[in-house]
């Protein structure tokens, strides 16, 4: 990891000579073992590696994140606790395809339009609305309505009574539009329904 | 019957890979390093780009030197990544493979008895497409110590007044070798010096870990004298479908179109215009390709420390060649008993020429797991072997 990088840092302000440069330059490294001083801490590229890597897999281990980042793991420990304390890392969760349970589960997608209110726009009732727990997501969405909220339930009847109890009663929802959802065939970018197979030859030049 | 056969063909050694890949394909359960291919698929938007060709019925043959469109899309890409440009119309020609542009390469500018220099460890083509073109294939054999960089000392010393070509074959299947441009300029002003044509086999151009690649192309003097090759198998993840390219000056180049259109008419149809996609929205692809074989270079190196293997650090392709030479044993007996013990496939590095013996070549065309897998078997039967001794 090249701490020098930072632009800020290699046109210091004061640069009456080598001496003084190389006075500077230790006190940044100083400055930038304190994980706070995220100016000096991992390169945009990086960290942008290691966002991906544990987008697909937040159990990896630190050591071998650091491995195969060609770092230190205390520069991955600092960079994974600015990431969390920016709240760029808002969470770590694990993918479940429920269908393989025997627990059921039923998940829909729900239109919403809705009338938005003046000073406040759409986050206030986007807050009433993720403020319940069978709620997973909300996106504000642009085109034919307005919000888009997906829910897990237990059942059909569940997700049917959410709608018309709770949803549809909001001085501000105009309409609703409730779709359920059948089979996932991909969630997160990870294929569901197959698994990978490696079908080249064993052995090439 | 009277000897019906080629004394030439006969006399080719068939590949150290067939051998191995015979072994390795009756055991059904050996976990592979062996293989030469990216792991990936060819990025869906490329796939669909060559169904919608078939769809639309483009099932004829293309121009002999490839569809117009596609040879523009080379000359852009090589003049925005090398700086270089060729004329599209008379410079660029497709090929079947890097392999086919490697061969009729070879035939175009070969004539009987002139020496062409072949740096090994390398790709096991070049010497045999040498030998069929007529020429007398001279070894430069590349060392651990300048970590398989070809130097201006060894290439001087190959150099005869018989010496026609120089394949460069950077970077390097199978030790993972690159030039850089200080290395380049060296033997650029050797091969200037003395007069010679290069071939610089570029397929893995895309997957250099350091800087990015720089071509022999881009030296002075160089672009007249030089067939550039290169193709869409190792940067797309397109070995399949057989696309490759070669670029060079024109009277070479109208010489290799016309081996190239009595030999095989045109390459694949649907294959060319996949690449056209490939290489108008394809930089995103080669860029998480690159990344993922990065950290799996990291990861091999790092396991390699951990178990006191000796391997120098290789910038470039998707391999390893890790010296083995402290057991005792030939590359071909580490392997066979690796496989035997283990179940892992890992390719002797005298697959790729006899300056091979004491390496393995170990490929990071794999998935992390599999790597893990593989790697403690590895470690495994490394310490085994230490115990033993």
């Amino acid at each position: 990891m090249n701490k020098f990088s930072d632009e800020q840092f290699i046109q210091p302000r004061i640069c009456a000579g080598a001496s003084q440069i190389l006075l500077i330059a230790e006190q940044n490294l100083i400055f930038c073992s304190r994980p706070q001083r995220k100016r000096f801490g991992m390169e945009e590229k990086m960290r942008e590696e290691l966002l991906k890597i544990i987008e697909r897999n937040s159990r990896i281990d630190l050591k071998e994140l650091a491995v195969i980042l060609g770092v230190e793991e205390i520069d991955v420990v600092n960079e994974l606790q600015a990431l969390e304390d920016e709240g760029i890392i808002c969470g770590y969760h694990t993918m479940i395809d429920w269908e393989k349970t025997s627990i059921e589960k039923v998940s829909a997608l729900i239109e919403v339009r809705v009338t938005p209110q003046r000073g406040q726009g759409f986050d206030n009732i986007a807050e009433r609305v993720y403020k319940y727990p069978e709620v997973t997501s909300v996106y504000l969405i642009s085109g034919g309505y307005d919000l888009l909220v997906t829910l897990e339930g237990k059942s059909l009847k569940e997700i049917s009574g959410f709608v018309s109890d709770k949803l549809s009663t909001l001085d501000s929802v105009l309409s609703t539009a409730t779709h359920f959802i059948l089979k996932k065939y991909k969630d997160h970018g990870t294929i569901l329904t197959k698994k990978y197979e490696d079908t080249r030859e064993k052995v090439s030049p | 019957m009277r000897d019906m056969l080629s004394k030439q063909a006969v006399g080719l050694k068939p590949s150290g890979i067939r051998k191995f890949f015979d072994i390795v394909s009756e055991m059904e359960d050996a976990i592979s390093l062996g293989v030469g291919e990216p792991d990936f698929d060819t990025p869906w938007h490329i796939r669909d780009e060559g169904i919608y060709s078939l769809e639309k019925g483009r099932t004829f043959y293309t121009s002999n030197s490839g569809l117009a469109e596609l040879r523009q899309e080379i000359s852009n890409y090589i003049k925005r990544k090398q700086g270089v440009v060729y004329d599209p119309q008379h410079e660029v020609l497709i090929t079947v493979g890097g392999s086919e542009a490697i061969d009729i390469g070879l035939r175009a500018v070969i004539n009987p008895g002139d020496e062409v220099l072949i740096p090994q460890p390398s790709f096991v083509s070049y010497e045999p497409c040498a030998i069929m073109a007529g020429a007398v294939p001279v070894i430069i054999e590349l060392k651990e110590e300048n970590e398989f960089r070809l130097t201006a000392k060894e290439l001087e010393d190959a150099i005869t007044e018989k010496t026609k070509m120089l394949i460069l074959p950077f970077p390097n299947n199978p030790t993972g070798a690159i030039m850089e441009r200080k290395d380049l300029e060296e033997i650029a002003e050797v091969i200037r010096k003395h007069d010679i044509l290069v071939m610089s086999d570029e397929i893995y151009a895309e997957l250099t870990y350091k800087d990015k690649h720089i071509s022999i192309v881009e030296m002075e003097g160089m672009r007249e004298r030089t067939i550039l090759i290169n193709g869409f198998s190792k940067a797309f993840a397109m070995t399949g479908w057989r696309l490759g390219y070669a670029c060079g000056p024109r009277e070479i180049l109208e010489q290799m179109t016309k081996l190239h259109q009595f030999a095989i008419m045109c390459a694949p149809t649907t294959s060319q215009y996949a690449a056209v996609e490939a290489l108008r929205n394809g930089d995103e692809d080669v860029r998480e390709m690159c990344m993922a074989y990065n950290q799996r270079r990291r990861y091999l190196m790092n396991a390699f420390r951990e178990m006191k293997l000796s391997c120098f650090e290789p910038f470039g392709a998707f391999y390893v060649f890790p010296c083995i030479k402290e057991f005792g044993m030939t590359s071909e007996e580490f392997a066979e008993r690796f496989l035997e013990e283990e179940k892992v496939a890992v390719v002797p590095g005298t697959a790729f020429g006899d300056c091979g013996e004491g390496y393995l070549r170990i490929s990071y065309a794999y998935s992390l797991d599999n790597l893990k897998l593989a790697i403690g078997k590895l470690a495994d039967f490394v310490a085994r072997l230490r115990a033993e001794a």
